[in-house]
C-alpha cells in the first residue's frame, strides 16, 4: 500500500504529470451483442502500481481484464501499453500474463513443467530456464512440491503454482482474475500479504479483479469501482474509504450511514441538511458550494458517530434516538439507533470498558453525535 | 455390504446366461473332433491347425486388421477436428447444419449408407479395393469418435487454452500441448471404438470391397453361407479370446488409474 512514510517519497505516480502511464485506456467500449460491458471507459494505470478493480459481477471488470490479457478485443477505442497500441496483438505476443481464477493448471504436467511451460516458448536459452523455475519456487516455497501434479497438491499450493506460472516470464503486466477466491479466509489473509510482498520484489505491475472489498482495500495502491461498465470513483484505498465520490461507492465499500435530505443553507465550506420535518439540520462540511436546494444523502460511517447518554458539546450535530440493537463483537459494538425522525442509524464503539460498566443497553435514549468533517455530503 | 438375497442372484445368472451361453457353446465346438458342426466327435484341437493353414482366411484377416488401423486413425483424426470445432469453433454461419450433418451417419441405415458410398465411388472411378474399404469405414466412423471427443471437450475447462496462449503458445501449439494431452483418453476410446466399428462391419464392406480385398466377416458370411464349418467355431474363438484380453487389459489399467488418484488426493488433502 501506498503510505506515506517519513523521508520515503510518496509512491503516487498517479499525481505526477511527468509520469507515462504503463496502459491506458481511452474512450474504449466493449459491447457483447445488445449488451455493453465496457461503456466508454478511460483509465489511466502506472508502472509498479498494484491496482484493484472492484465491483459487483456483471459490472465488466473481468472484460476489462480479457481485454488486457487479448482474449477479447475492444469494439471501440485504443488500449495501449507502453504506449503502444495492442488491439491487433494476439494473446501470445503480449508482455502480459494472467493469474486465473481456476488457476487453468495443466493437470498432465508437474509443477515444475507447469512453471517452466512459458519459458519454453520464450527467447530465454534452454539452460536457463531451470535456474528460473527453482527462483519462482523459490519466491512462491514450492520447492518440496515442484515433482508432483496439481491434483497432488492442496488448493493454496496450486494458487501459489498459478502465481510461479504467471510471473516466470517476467511479464510487464500481471493480471489476477479473483486469485484468492477459491481459499479459506484464514490462508486468504495470509496470501495477500505474500501477493503484496511478491508485488514489491519483483516490481511487476499487478492489476486485480475481485468482488471482496476487503482484499482489494488491503493490497491495492489504488482501486476502481466499477458499476454497469463505467468506472464510478479511482483513488487510493483511503480516498474511497472516506472521501466517496457517490453514494453506489459509499454503499459498496464498507458500512455507511445514508441520510437522505435537501441542503437549505450554505455558507463558507459547510452546509446544513434537512433530513426531517422538526429535527435540526445537519451540519457537514462540503467543498461544493452550489448545492443550496438540491437533494443530497448525508453519508456518515458507523464507526464516525459516538454514543453517549449526554450530547458531546465539542461535535457539531448531536440527536437523540433509542437503542434498538446491539451487536456486540467483542472488541467493538455497533448500535443500532431509532432516531426519533424514524431513521435507524448505526453507530460503532470500542469497547474500552467491561461490558458490565456500560451506561445504556436496549431501549435506552442516547445521544449519538459527530463533528461536521465526520460525515460527508453526496450530490449523486 | 447388503446380503445377497436370491432375486439378485437369478436375476444376475439369467442376464449372464442370455448373453453368454451362445458364446460358450462355440468356443466348445471349437474344440469338436468331428466334420458334423452340430454333433460331438470328441476333444480335437484340428480345426485351429486347419485355420492356420487357411490362406483366405488369413488374408482376409490381415486386409480386416489394415482397414481397421488405417480407417480408424483417419477417423479419429477427422471427428477429433469436427468435435473441436464444434465445441470451440463458436457461432459461425451453418453451424446447427454442420453439427446436424456430423451426427446424421449415427442414425442412417448402413444398408443405405453402403449403396450411396458403392454409387460415388463409381461416380468416381474409383475401383473397388482396400482403399474404398478405408474410405467407406471412415465416413461412418468418424461421427462416433466425433460424438466422444466432443462430449469430453465440453466437460473441457477452457481457461486452460486461454492460459497456453497468454503463456506464448500459437493456437496450434495451445492445441497440441495442452487440449490433446487431456483430451488424449476420449480420443483413444474414440479411436478404439472407430476400430472395433471397423472390424465388426459387414453390410458396408460388402457394397464397396473388390474381389482382391475380401474383410474377415465378409469371408465368414459367405463360408457360413456354404454350410457352418467348425473351422469357423475355431477361428471365432480366437477372435473372442483376443476381445477378451483387450478388455481385461483395459479394465485393469483404469483400476489401477482410478486406485492411483484416489492415493494422490489423500497425498494432497494432507499436505
Amino acid at each position: 500500500m501506498a503510505q506515506p512514510a517519513k523521508n520515503q517519497t510518496v509512491f503516487a505516480p498517479w499525481l505526477d504529470d511527468s509520469q507515462k502511464p504503463l496502459i491506458e485506456f481511452s474512450n474504449v467500449t466493449k459491447r457483447f451483442g445488445d449488451f455493453t460491458a465496457i461503456d466508454h471507459l478511460n483509465l489511466s494505470i502506472y508502472e509498479k502500481e498494484f491496482f484493484a478493480l472492484l465491483g459487483p459481477s456483471g459490472c465488466g471488470k473481468t472484460t476489462l481484464m480479457r481485454m488486457l490479457a487479448g482474449f477479447e478485443t475492444p469494439s471501440d477505442g485504443t488500449i495501449r501499453l507502453g504506449g503502444e497500441d495492442i488491439a491487433a496483438v494476439p494473446p501470445n505476443k503480449r508482455p502480459v500474463n494472467m493469474m486465473f481464477q481456476s488457476y487453468a493448471l495443466f493437470p498432465h504436467l508437474s509443477v515444475w513443467d507447469n512453471i517452466a511451460f512459458g519459458l519454453r516458448r520464450s527467447t530465454m536459452p534452454k539452460d536457463q530456464i531451470g535456474a528460473r523455475v527453482e527462483e519462482m519456487l523459490r519466491l512462491t516455497r514450492l520447492e518440496k512440491f515442484a515433482r508432483r501434479k496439481p491434483h497432488q497438491i492442496s488448493g493454496g499450493q496450486r494458487q501459489r503454482v498459478a502465481l510461479a506460472r504467471s510471473l516466470a516470464k517476467a511479464p510487464k503486466l500481471l493480471l489476477l482474475d479473483e486469485p484468492l477466491g477459491a481459499l479459506d479466509k484464514k490462508l486468504r489473509t495470509e496470501t495477500q500479504f505474500e501477493l503484496m510482498d511478491i508485488q514489491e520484489k519483483t516490481g511487476t505491475t499487478f492489476v486485480i479483479v475481485t468482488h471482496d472489498q476487503e482484499e482489494a482495500m488491503t493490497v491495492a495502491s489504488r482501486v476502481a469501482v466499477m458499476d454497469h461498465g463505467q468506472l464510478i470513483q479511482v483513488a487510493t484505498p483511503a480516498d474511497i474509504y472516506e472521501y466517496p465520490n457517490s453514494v453506489y461507492v459509499a454503499d459498496f465499500i464498507g458500512d455507511v450511514n445514508l441520510i437522505e435530505g435537501t441542503v437549505t443553507a450554505v455558507n463558507e465550506g459547510t452546509c446544513e441538511v434537512s433530513y426531517a420535518e422538526g429535527a435540526a439540520p445537519i451540519k457537514a462540511a462540503t467543498p461544493e458550494s452550489g448545492v443550496l436546494g438540491t437533494k443530497v444523502a448525508f453519508a456518515i460511517r458507523p464507526e464516525k458517530i459516538v454514543v453517549g447518554t449526554e450530547p458531546d458539546p465539542t461535535r457539531a450535530n448531536a440527536v437523540k434516538g433509542k437503542i434498538e440493537d446491539i451487536g456486540y463483537l467483542g472488541n467493538i459494538s455497533t448500535y443500532h439507533v431509532r432516531l426519533d425522525s424514524g431513521q435507524l442509524i448505526s453507530a460503532q464503539m470500542t469497547n474500552s470498558r467491561r461490558l458490565a460498566r456500560r451506561d445504556f443497553t436496549w431501549e435506552d435514549e442516547v445521544w449519538l453525535s459527530w463533528t461536521d468533517t465526520a460525515g460527508l455530503v453526496l450530490t449523486r | 455390504m447388503r446380503r445377497f438375497s436370491w432375486f439378485n442372484a437369478t436375476s444376475l445368472t439369467l442376464g449372464f446366461a442370455f448373453l453368454y451361453i451362445p458364446m460358450i457353446l462355440l468356443v466348445i465346438y471349437s474344440f469338436n473332433g468331428g466334420r458334423n458342426v452340430a454333433v460331438w466327435g470328441g476333444f480335437s484341437t484340428k480345426w485351429y491347425g486347419e485355420l492356420v493353414k487357411n490362406e483366405a482366411f488369413l488374408d482376409a484377416a490381415l486386409v480386416t486388421l489394415k482397414v481397421g488401423l488405417m480407417s480408424s486413425t483417419l477417423a479419429t483424426i477427422l471427428g477429433t477436428m469436427a468435435a473441436y470445432v464444434l465445441v470451440r469453433g463458436g457461432k459461425f454461419y451453418g453451424r446447427t447444419l454442420f453439427s446436424g450433418a456430423i451426427y446424421a451417419p449415427l442414425v442412417m441405415p448402413e444398408v443405405i449408407t453402403g449403396l450411396s458410398l458403392l454409387l460415388l465411388f463409381i461416380a468416381v472411378g474409383l475401383d473397388r479395393s482396400v482403399t474404398t474399404i478405408v474410405l467407406a469405414h471412415t465416413t461412418f466412423s468418424m461421427c462416433y469418435v466425433s460424438v466422444v471427443v466432443s462430449s469430453r471437450l465440453v466437460s473441457f475447462d477452457q481457461s486452460l487454452e486461454e492460459a497456453a496462449l497468454d503463456l506464448g503458445c500459437t493456437p496450434f501449439d495451445a492445441f497440441k500441448s495442452v487440449t490433446l494431452p487431456i483430451i488424449a483418453p476420449a480420443v483413444i476410446s474414440g479411436w478404439l471404438l472407430a476400430f472395433t466399428l471397423s472390424l465388426d462391419d459387414l453390410v458396408i464392406a460388402s457394397f464397396v470391397s473388390g474381389p482382391s480385398s475380401t474383410t474377415l466377416p465378409i469371408k465368414i458370411w459367405s463360408a457360413v453361407r456354404l454350410g457352418v464349418s467348425p473351422e469357423i467355431n475355431a477361428l471365432s474363438t480366437i477372435m473372442i479370446g483376443i476381445v477378451t484380453v483387450g478388455v481385461l487389459i483395459a479394465a485393469f489399467m483404469n483400476k489401477r488409474a482410478v486406485v492411483q488418484r484416489q492415493k494422490d488426493e489423500q497425498k494432497a488433502a494432507a499436505a
